[in-house]
């Protein structure tokens, strides 16, 4: 490279430092409120990347074998996950819409699911 | 102190284990209190085994309640969307009558859970399905609503969901779009527990409906099955449904 290249891009480098460096306060973050924090199936990072490959599995599993098993129902996302205030992982600052609405991604689930944790107590 | 625990620990045991026992005991012949034979873990999946099914009898089957069909819309979360004619309908009572003879029977009619449902052979997705242990399902996942099974069910036990659903019970994910039927209340016999209309049918004491594995010898309804004469509807179709009928 040579020097007047090197300054270039030295140039460009220093021209660019503080928009990287405001970029983190630029970006608008959803707004994500755990209800029961620290008793996730998963760490944060592996629940945040892969939480549709262990409902999927689930979810065959559980219906055409029957296994029922707690770990990795979405009954038991929505029981622990739904807010406080509202009883609904839905919702604009609900656990699971919050989220999803700023990536982008549709969420199905509750077309069918309920949305809504069961209270103790409660009759079905 | 670790001595008095320990007692207390295997006391504990001992009436645990004395508890089984008693609740495997017959209480009557293949009258069991606690079906220990049935019972599964809920990491376990549903045996090839087990056959589950239903004895209706239409001799104690009350006319005129709908105790069966109450508590199913209620376990089920299925509510009137103000269409009557288009309504899910997953268990209706119907009424018969000889004209010769004018005798009456009263019975309610579900999915029938064939050994051979054609439901499942018509869906082109493998949605409509049937369990190891012989309760036939939809899963609504793969479930794109063309409705083929409903035209194919000889029992008319299949509905489809026209209206968007709110407040499901968190066991009975249910949804617009998709075929249902009953399902047994899968998510009870999982749990061991019956079926929600026989359980009702049982409290109403009317005791019209068993519940239990057709292929265990030592259940109730294998037992009646054996013992009684009883019917399949439509038997002639060699479906073989896992609902029989007795005095029909």
């Amino acid at each position: 490279m040579s020097l007047r290249g090197l300054l270039r891009f030295a140039a460009c480098l220093a021209l660019a430092l503080p928009a990287l460096a405001f970029a983190s306060g630029r970006t608008p973050k959803p707004e994500i409120i755990i209800a029961n924090p620290g008793h996730c199936v998963e760490p944060t990072e592996i629940m945040r990347r892969n939480h549709p490959q262990m409902l999927l599995h689930q979810r065959d599993l559980t219906v055409h074998e029957g296994i029922r098993t707690s770990k990795y129902s979405l009954k038991g996302c929505v029981q622990c996950h739904a807010s406080k205030t509202t009883g609904s992982v839905l919702g604009e600052k609900g656990f699971c819409q919050s989220c999803h609405a700023y990536a982008g991604v549709t969420l199905d689930c509750f077309e069918c699911h309920a949305s809504k944790a069961k209270l103790a107590g409660a009759t079905p | 102190m670790s001595a008095g625990s320990n007692e207390g620990l295997s006391r504990r045991g001992f009436l645990a284990i004395s508890a089984a026992t008693l609740g495997g005991v017959m209480l009557a012949p293949g009258i069991r209190l606690i079906e220990i034979a049935a019972a599964r873990a809920p990491d376990q999946p549903a045996s090839g085994k087990v056959r589950w099914g239903l004895l209706i009898d239409t001799n104690k089957c009350e006319p005129g309640c709908d105790d069966c069909v109450t508590a199913c819309a209620t376990e089920n979360g299925i509510k009137s969307t103000g269409h009557p004619r288009t309504d899910s309908q997953w268990i209706r009572k119907v009424e018969l009558k000889d004209m010769r003879s004018g005798r009456t029977h009263s019975l309610p009619v579900m999915c029938q859970h064939c050994a051979e449902p054609p439901c499942v052979d018509v869906c082109p997705t493998g949605a409509s399905f049937k369990r190891a242990d012989g309760i036939v399902l939809v899963d609504r996942h793969i479930c794109i609503g063309c409705r083929y099974c409903i035209m194919a069910c000889p029992y008319k036990a299949r509905s489809f969901v026209h209206q968007e659903i709110s407040d499901q019970n968190p066991d009975v994910p249910r949804g617009k779009g998709c075929v249902e039927g009953c399902t047994l209340c899968v998510h009870r016999v999982d749990r061991n527990q019956q079926p929600a209309c026989v359980e009702a049918c049982t409290k109403a004491g009317h005791n019209a409906m068993i519940f239990g594995d057709l292929n265990d010898p030592h259940s109730e309804i294998a037992q009646r099955v054996a013992k009684y004469a009883s019917t399949q509807i439509r038997a002639d179709l060699r479906l073989d449904p896992g609902v029989h009928y007795q005095g029909l």
